[in-house]
């Protein structure tokens, strides 16, 4: 019980020092250099959920980049292979990748997994939501920090 | 004065990111992108489904509708004379209205000032048969659209719609249709979205369907709110990707996956 309780005082904290301005209902990150060290949650993700999260069509990832998932016929060529992504980057940078690729490039066509600011005649149905759940970022990072070359 | 350096930088590269238009030798039709199947389904009249909804339309244009009585024949006589050519032009620019019309927004004018007739539906069996009926008889023909200075300034605001990230995947059609054609989103191909062969048979669909209803599709697939059928926003995106196209033939009824 104590758990929860300290992390969301750690998170108002982080939010007041350096939240993402405008995000609302998002957890607050820090993002250090080039990374976001701390997992979103608190905790660490489910790699198993994160395989099965990344070839959903709904999670978007799949249409975009392919990867060692030999059982999905339709992969996209967009953007770079996912294998080895563990061994090119790490939890940290994996994961404000996909919290932000903007913050890298502001030109990405990678959308900004974990920010609801900023966007423009969002449909109803996603509106004044994250593509993904912190959760689900988390889980994924857990995944792709295991697919090493 | 390094931070303001900075920002014109990054802005100029946002600018230029999505300014690479397509040049016009390496403009490709939708059809190129289909397999031998789906191209064959095509060229054939009595393999092509859209077939259906054109013989519709011609039973259509000889039918007398509204208050009036009249027919679309009793004033334009034969379709395959006087609408040669026509949807070519389409959107085309209406003084009296001073807006963009389309070709579906053309018939229903019609209907309404001169057949005394409501408005047909879009995606409506019979506004989607008549429009195809009349655009088959450009098949072949280049498309004109864009050489009207009154339609110039819609052409431009479409041109700043294909261009603008929406939604909440935050992608511009440009961003896959112009940077990124012929490169795989969830295994097929991306085309370049030259609206060549409107309305046309979607196998996805089941059905013909009209432009308007495929930019609704796309716009939906980026997480934005669409336009609403017969919108400002979408005729202007239709009159930009038509004068995108100036010169490639029209193909209606086009087959697409």
């Amino acid at each position: 019980m104590a758990r929860p309780v300290l992390i969301a005082l750690l998170a108002t904290a982080a939010f007041a020092a350096c939240g993402p301005a405008g995000a609302e209902g998002l957890l607050p990150y820090t993002v250090a250099g080039d990374a976001v060290p701390d997992s979103l949650t608190g905790t660490k993700g489910d790699a198993t959920r994160g395989r099965a999260l990344i070839v959903e069509r709904s999670s978007t990832c799949i249409l975009c980049h392919s990867g060692p998932f030999p059982e999905q016929a339709f992969q996209g060529d967009l953007a770079p292979n996912l294998s080895g992504s563990g061994s090119r980057w790490s939890e940290g940078q994996l994961r404000l990748r996909l919290v932000d690729a903007s913050h890298f490039d502001p030109a990405t066509i990678m959308p900004s997994y974990y920010r609801i600011d900023g966007l423009t005649r969002v449909g109803n149905a996603w509106r004044d939501k994250p593509i993904l759940s912190a959760e689900q970022i988390e889980d994924i990072v857990a995944y792709l920090v295991t697919l090493r070359d | 004065m390094k931070f303001v350096g900075c920002i014109a930088i990054l802005a100029a590269l946002a600018g230029t990111a999505l300014a690479t238009e397509i040049p016009q030798a390496d403009r490709r039709s939708g059809y190129s992108f289909m397999g031998p199947d789906s191209r064959a389904m095509q060229d054939d009249d009595t393999s092509n489904p859209g077939m259906l909804w054109v013989l519709d339309g011609e039973t259509l244009w000889k039918r007398k509708a509204g208050t009036a009585g009249k027919a679309c024949g009793d004033c334009h006589s034969d379709a395959r004379v006087s609408m040669k050519g026509v949807a070519a032009r389409y959107p085309t620019f209406d003084k009296a209205l001073g807006k963009p019309v389309d070709l579906e927004g053309r018939i229903n004018l019609c209907r309404s000032n001169h057949q005394q007739a409501p408005p047909l539906a879009y995606e409506s069996r019979e506004l989607l048969a008549l429009t195809a009926y009349v655009a088959q008889q450009s098949r072949g023909m280049p498309i004109e659209v864009g050489n009207d200075p009154d339609l110039a300034p819609f052409v431009a605001k479409g041109h700043e719609l294909f261009t603008r990230r929406q939604g909440q995947l935050n992608l511009a059609c440009a961003n896959c249709h112009d940077d990124n054609w012929d490169r795989k989103l969830a295994g097929a191909p991306i085309t370049q979205g030259q609206p060549t062969g409107y309305p046309l048979y979607r196998l996805e669909w089941q059905s013909l369907g009209s432009l308007q209803r495929r930019l609704r599709a796309c716009i939906t697939g980026i997480r934005a709110q669409a336009y609403e059928y017969g919108s400002p926003e979408l005729v202007e995106l239709e009159a930009y990707l038509m004068s995108r196209a100036r010169g490639m033939k029209l193909e209606t009824p086009a087959v697409r996956p």
